[in-house]
């Protein structure tokens, strides 16, 4: 009686797909929106090329191996257990993902509007209302960025509780989830060490000149939406 | 109490070509300076500092620049080049050689821990390329003489057992000649892992027994 409820219950066209696990979802690495050497001379076509082929593209394959073994675990106990040890991998290649994906689309070459606070006419004045100004903002996320201890992301950050805009770290390739990300910042030593060596500031201070302050208001309006 | 950068007991480009000479000259000359330039002035800012976020603060990068003076610290003393001719010592003491394992305590200990030294490199590097984020991998011992292998995150140095190997895992320490290439350069610094310092740092760990 039971075996025959649990059979109806099944529909029988679900039973003749090949396993779900086949069929999964399989994150992929987004295309840059512009070439290698775009952002040159501020980053460098070898770092760009290394760090969206090679760093990106590991974290997305990371994260489908972690998500395919979770999805591959079932009610019990011992696979409660997994899904618990898995979360890191999900967490630092999941990170890694997202927070390169942000990446990208916040940097553009100078020559289409990196740069330009100009085309971010709303975000600018609540940088103002919540920094002072322009630059008191930049010196900020600056020290903050070069002072995390190890490897991280700086951010630009919209606190949805205050409404304010506020300068964040995170570690390693913790996602933020604090706040709406506006601009993130990569400090990882494979981001600037190639072109910069250890002189974060010049880094720090070159990268200003390919953030793409458009997306960035786009965000931000969004955010407040 | 001030800190000062120790020489190396090589010269910068001895370790080649596990570890190239630019490596070395940034890695010692500039992080490991700056990480103690930047100890000795958190360390005289809490001379005055009152209590509050500054002095918060200061205590965090004391902290993390102390860990990253030892970690260094450790790190070129368990280094020596692969080969000793050639490349001078800069100090008096007979030059170890980098990559050579003699017969003794340690080696025994490795050998009944992992099965083989191989077995036991190969975890090592496996342990220390999964570490999420900047770091080191450490081989360390308890006083017994019982070995473990062992992460750090950042600058953090390694506690509950007593260091014998340290391997620096953040990017500085071989971007620059394996780029993104993690596993070879856990694969290459073998060629000049100092076995003969390792070796005395145990004798002296269990030695506390």
């Amino acid at each position: 009686m039971y075996a025959a409820t649990r059979t109806l219950a099944r529909p029988q066209a679900f039973r003749t797909f090949a396993s779900p696990a086949l069929n999964r979802f399989k994150h992929t690495l987004p295309s840059l929106p512009y070439a290698y050497n775009a952002l040159e001379p501020h980053i460098s076509e070898e770092i760009m090329t290394l760090h969206h082929t090679k760093h990106h593209q590991t974290y997305v394959n990371g994260l489908n191996t972690a998500e395919e073994s979770y999805a591959k675990l079932g009610d019990s106990l011992a696979d409660a257990k997994k899904r618990i040890s898995l979360q890191s991998a999900l967490k630092f290649n999941g990170g890694g993902h997202i927070n390169h994906s942000l990446f990208w689309k916040n940097l553009a070459p100078a020559s289409s509007g990196g740069g330009d606070i100009s085309k971010a006419p709303t975000l600018k004045q609540a940088i103002e209302k919540d920094f002072g100004s322009v630059e008191a903002f930049q010196k900020a996320l600056n020290t903050k960025t070069a002072a995390i201890q190890g490897s991280g992301w700086g951010w630009l950050g919209y606190n949805k509780e205050t409404g304010k805009l506020e300068i964040v770290t995170t570690a390693n390739q913790d996602p933020l989830l604090s706040h709406t990300p506006i601009l993130g910042i990569d400090i990882w030593e494979h981001a600037f060490y190639l072109q910069y060596k250890n002189v974060k500031p010049d880094y720090l201070n070159a990268i200003w000149n390919v953030l793409n302050f458009e997306e960035a208001e786009s965000r931000f309006i969004e955010a407040k939406a | 109490m001030v800190y000062t950068l120790p020489d190396l007991p090589y010269s910068h480009d001895a370790l080649e070509p596990h570890i190239t000479e630019q490596i070395m000259l940034l890695h010692h000359l500039v992080h490991h300076q700056t990480y103690v330039d930047s100890f000795n002035k958190a360390e005289l800012s809490l001379q005055t500092l009152p209590p509050g976020p500054e002095r918060d603060d200061a205590i965090r990068v004391k902290a993390f620049n102390e860990g990253g003076h030892i970690n260094h610290s450790l790190f070129w003393k368990n280094l020596a080049p692969s080969h000793s001719a050639g490349h001078p010592s800069t100090t008096d003491v007979q030059q170890d050689v980098g990559g050579v394992l003699v017969d003794g305590k340690l080696k025994t200990a490795i050998v009944e821990h992992w099965g083989s030294v191989e077995q036991f490199k190969e975890e090592f590097n496996l342990t220390t390329s999964r570490i999420q984020g900047s770091g080191w991998g450490w081989l360390g011992s308890d006083r017994s003489g019982r070995l473990e292998i062992a992460t750090t995150a950042n600058q953090d140095p390694l506690s509950g057992s007593s260091p014998l190997i340290g391997v620096d895992i953040w990017e500085h320490a071989y971007y620059l000649k394996y780029l993104n290439d993690k596993r070879k350069y856990l694969k290459e610094i073998w060629n000049v892992i100092n076995w003969f310092e390792a070796e005395r740092r145990y004798a002296e760990a269990i030695a506390q027994n």
